[in-house]
């Protein structure tokens, strides 16, 4: 059998972002993929030594400009437990509320690439128009759509109003109602062709390879970093959304669902939201280690942060959830899957790369 | 078919989706963070707590001209600058900043307001 090399990437059509795979390839089907990365790095983690404690927050926003929530969570969450302090329980609402936002606006992208990468556009402009909604709500609540700026060491730094509870109930109705409008994408005879049986990862194969989020959830692995109860989390009922079906349907089908799950964590925190302060000011020094782990959208984000007592860090390590699920998706794409379905393949584990490589 | 003629002369006759956006602008949110101005500059003491807290630095404050500078393509719009004037000089405006052609007159233009004296002209 003759061999043949396809480069995929990094500039692809349908990859929203720099990642490329050199895929080896017999007739149409690929044998072995080899993922290459490393094309926009920027030395983020070397910065944070540089810079203030405090300015940080800012700089991790910037890690990623779709998940800015997570990762300024968990680098405050860090930095808090050094400095031996915990956020008020009103902040961590907040961020909690915060988080969720970010995660159904990452998740309605991602089935709108999802749909692009099928060849589905106006299921793309349909799921990108009812985002804009959501990053509206998420600019009212914090001053921007992108980059929320709305964590601070010992708390967040801006509070809800009553109004601003009750548009984000608004809000979420909308949202709720309009995803239901494009559900039925769901059940559609071309996007079950594919995407059911394509890029199959069993629960041995995501446990071997640690994939983490909705990768490994649709793998069936129940596995959420939100139970361990960080933040507002342990107030709030929730199950981890988990399903059987181990290939990019599944992965489709878990997103979905924590859509829907993430609107009601929201209405349960409106409920809930208890009144009071939102900032634990504090000077004490940054001293030893600490690990801080968030479910962000694509899984579970890591951050390692060592003090030494003086004003800045000595050592900030960020670990990505898409960084985990590259080594699935190579085991998913080496089955011998077609060449056209290596598009819908990777983007079914939701690749962020800007921030895998920082 | 019925539901598919339904959609086509609802869209016919609807208003546009789309704003044609330089001419025709959203009116920013409450409370947004466009951009970020000196506003009442008459009050500021040039304490240097604005620039001092700017995480990437885009402030210089000129204590014996007195008079402060913003470098508009190092803001990052968060907003710290005006939670950290004592004497709320700073504004953040709720419209972002218009796209500029160069950077280097672009940033010379925006050094702003004064307090006493004008600044030369650039
Ligand atoms: S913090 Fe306020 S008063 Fe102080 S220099 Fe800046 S603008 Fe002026
Ligand atoms: S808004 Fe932020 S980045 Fe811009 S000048 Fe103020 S402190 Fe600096």
């Amino acid at each position: 059998m003759v061999k043949s090399t396809i480069t995929f990437g990094p500039q692809h059509p349908v990859f929203p972002e720099p990642i490329q795979f050199i895929l080896k390839v017999v007739d149409e089907k690929v044998v072995l993929a080899e993922p290459q990365i490393g094309y926009v790095h920027r030395g983020i983690e070397k910065a944070f030594e540089l810079n203030d404690p405090k300015d940080n927050i800012f700089l991790a926003e910037r890690i990623c400009g779709i998940c800015p929530a997570p990762h300024t969570t968990a680098y405050v969450r860090g930095v808090e437990s050094l400095m031996g302090i915990e956020a008020p329980p009103r902040a961590k609402y907040i961020r909690t509320i915060m988080n969720e936002l970010n995660r159904i606006h990452s998740h309605i992208l991602w089935a709108g690439l999802l749909g692009d990468a099928i060849g589905f556009e106006s299921y793309f402009m349909q799921t990108w128009n009812y985002r804009e909604k959501v990053l509206d709500a998420i600019e009212k609540i914090s001053g921007h759509r992108v980059t929320y700026a709305m964590n601070a060491i010992g708390g967040v730094r801006r509070d809800m109003t009553n109004e601003q509870l009750r548009g984000l109930e608004k809000t979420m109705d909308y949202v709720e109602s309009s995803l239901e409008n494009i559900e039925d994408v769901m059940k559609d005879y071309t996007i079950k062709k594919r995407t059911q049986g394509i890029g199959i990862l069993t629960e041995e194969e995501a446990r071997r390879d640690g994939a983490v989020g909705p990768t490994a959830r649709a793998s069936g692995i129940s596995q959420d970093l939100r139970t361990s109860g960080y933040d507002a989390y342990g107030d709030l009922k929730f199950e981890p959304v988990v399903v059987n079906n181990c290939d990019s349907y599944g992965r489709f089908a878990v997103r979905w669902q924590e859509l829907k799950q993430s609107i009601d964590l929201i209405r349960q925190c409106i409920v809930k939201m208890p009144s009071g302060e939102i900032l634990t000011k504090s000077n004490n020094p940054m001293n030893g280690e600490a690990i801080s782990r968030v479910e962000a959208p694509r899984g579970e984000l890591f951050y390692y942060i060592k003090g030494n007592g003086s004003k800045k860090l000595e050592r900030v390590k960020v670990r990505t959830p898409t960084f985990a699920n590259i080594i699935p998706t190579v085991t998913m794409l080496s089955k011998g899957c077609q060449v056209a379905d290596v598009s819908v393949i990777v983007l079914s584990m939701d690749p962020c790369i800007s921030c895998t490589e920082r | 078919m019925p539901g598919m003629l339904k959609i086509i002369f609802g869209n016919l006759f609807k208003k546009r989706a789309t704003r044609l956006y330089p001419f025709e602008k959203r009116a920013p949110f409450e409370n947004a963070r466009g951009s970020m101005d000196f506003a009442h500059m008459e009050n500021c003491i040039f304490c240097n707590l604005c620039a001092k807290n700017c995480p990437p630095k885009a402030i210089t404050v000129d204590r014996a001209n007195k008079r402060n500078a913003l470098d508009p393509l190092r803001c990052i719009q968060c907003g710290v600058c005006a939670e950290a004037c004592p004497k709320k000089v700073i504004e953040m405006r709720g419209q972002y900043n218009e796209p500029c052609y160069a950077k280097r007159t672009h940033v010379a233009a925006q050094v702003v307001k004064c307090a006493q004296t004008p600044p030369e002209q650039k």
